[in-house]
């Protein structure tokens, strides 16, 4: 049921206080509402940290409980954390919202241009299909065409809401 | 390393001269003459400290004569202010004149005081300030400008026949509306005036460095023009008002010469063209609080 527990070394992310949005190692656990907390490597000074406040994510780091900084940064560094967490839905996620919130009004305007477009795109050819399979009766339909044609606009549009 | 030298090389000059030590002072003396003479002047003295160290308190350990030598006072030697007698026997300005005066039997002139005592002593010190007191008329406002619009500013305006346009902004006025243009091919927005407050500053920006706008666009060119004849009784009066507005060929012509400028620059950015042509609007789940613009 429970996939990520609160361990030694499991890998957290700040949801809202002061350090909101970074990530932090548990070093060791205080009591039942607080941990021993460090960031050596997403400036976060080693503090106590309520456990409401922390998200724990899919990683741990190899340490023993109370480890000095120096030790925290090493695992830290050796796990490429920051690079992984970068690379997961969720950081992708955090990054997508921040600039939807940034977007100016002139990005607004390209955006709702391009995601025209790409309907646009979509339709057409929803609309070759149908009319294939309502002209040759019960042909079955292929669903690998439509889903050809869906990945290169998505790709033209996540590349466009990037440039903006 | 020669400009290192140098306010080192002033900075214990500057402390010879301000203690003024006799035997040091004829080589700094000659030193600073081949420096600028404005840097001499300029040197504000710093003061010495004490030069009498303290034995005990209230004691010090030289005697006035020695400290006389020591502060070389024999140097420093300061005139008194002038007295009274001095300023009476200076030359001063003439304070009274003789002027010739007509009639017969008046002696022919009176002496008359150039500058004559006040006819009127108020009894406040500080006068009473009128009503108007720093009540200035429209023309001698400070006009304002936010710092978010400048010119090349792609604005959107929320009031009057063209709300919801986007327009580019061009230059501040004198009564401090804002000279916006659509361009006219684009939006259907000819050169008119805006107001700073009805007006949303977005971050879009053209450049508009090279633009040049005629200088005849004032406020008087946009004021509208109103006839006030009303010779003809009251019924006839709304008649002689003009009812329709008609486009001079004038305005025409400003309009293709700033326009033709700012198309070229609009169409190099990609895409801008077509914002200018869309109109903004809200909907669901947008709040402008919220908006970035």
């Amino acid at each position: 049921v429970f996939k990520r527990f609160v361990e030694i070394g499991r890998v957290a992310f700040i949801s809202f206080g002061p350090h909101a949005g970074k990530l932090v190692a548990i070093v060791d656990v205080i009591d039942q509402n607080r941990a021993l907390v460090d960031g050596p490597c997403s400036g976060v000074r080693r503090q106590a940290m309520p456990f409401k406040c922390m998200q724990l994510t899919d990683f741990v780091l190899k340490f023993p409980h109370s480890a000095r900084q120096k030790c925290v940064r090493l695992a830290w560094e050796k796990e490429n954390i920051n690079e992984k967490w970068a690379a997961t839905r969720w950081a992708k996620k955090i990054e997508a919202r921040e600039k939807k919130a940034k977007m100016t009004d002139f990005d607004r305007y390209k955006v709702m241009k391009a995601k025209k477009m790409r309907n646009r795109i979509i339709k057409h050819e929803m609309k070759k299909l149908q009319r294939l399979a309502s002209k040759k009766g019960k042909k079955p339909e292929k669903p690998e065409k439509s889903e050809k044609s869906e990945k290169p606009e998505k790709a033209q549009k996540s590349a466009k809401v990037q440039k903006a | 390393v020669a400009g290192e030298k140098n306010p080192g090389e002033k900075a214990p000059r500057e402390k010879k001269r301000g203690k003024k030590k006799t035997g040091e002072k004829k080589p700094a003396e000659q030193k600073p003459t081949q420096r600028a003479v404005g840097e001499k002047k300029k040197k504000v003295k710093k003061h010495h400290a004490s030069r009498n160290p303290v034995l005990a308190r209230g004691i010090g350990r030289y005697s006035r004569s020695a400290m006389y030598v020591r502060k070389a006072l024999y140097k420093r030697k300061y005139t008194a202010p002038e007295t009274k007698i001095e300023k009476k026997k200076k030359e001063k300005p003439r304070a009274t004149i003789i002027k010739p005066v007509g009639g017969d039997k008046n002696g022919g002139s009176r002496v008359v005081k150039i500058r004559k005592m006040p006819r009127y002593y108020p009894t406040e010190d500080v006068p009473r300030k009128l009503l108007s007191h720093g009540k200035k008329p429209f023309c001698q406002h400070k006009r304002r400008l936010r710092a978010s619009i400048t010119p090349g500013t792609v604005l959107i305006l929320l009031t009057g026949r063209h709300r919801g346009k986007r327009v580019v902004f061009l230059k501040q006025l004198g009564t401090g509306l804002l000279l916006v243009t659509g361009p006219l091919v684009i939006n259907r927005v000819p050169l008119r005036r805006a107001h700073q407050k009805f007006v949303i500053a977005t971050s879009t920006k053209v450049d508009i460095s090279g633009v040049k706008i005629p200088k005849h666009l004032t406020d008087a060119y946009f004021k509208k023009k109103r006839l006030r004849k009303p010779k003809h009784q009251e019924g006839e009066i709304f008649d002689t008002e003009k009812e329709k507005y008609e486009i001079t060929e004038q305005r025409k012509s400003d309009q293709k010469a700033v326009d033709s400028q700012i198309l070229a620059r609009i169409k190099q950015v990609p895409q801008l063209r077509g914002y200018l042509r869309s109109t903004f609007c809200l909907s669901n789940g947008v709040y402008p609080h919220k908006l970035v613009f």
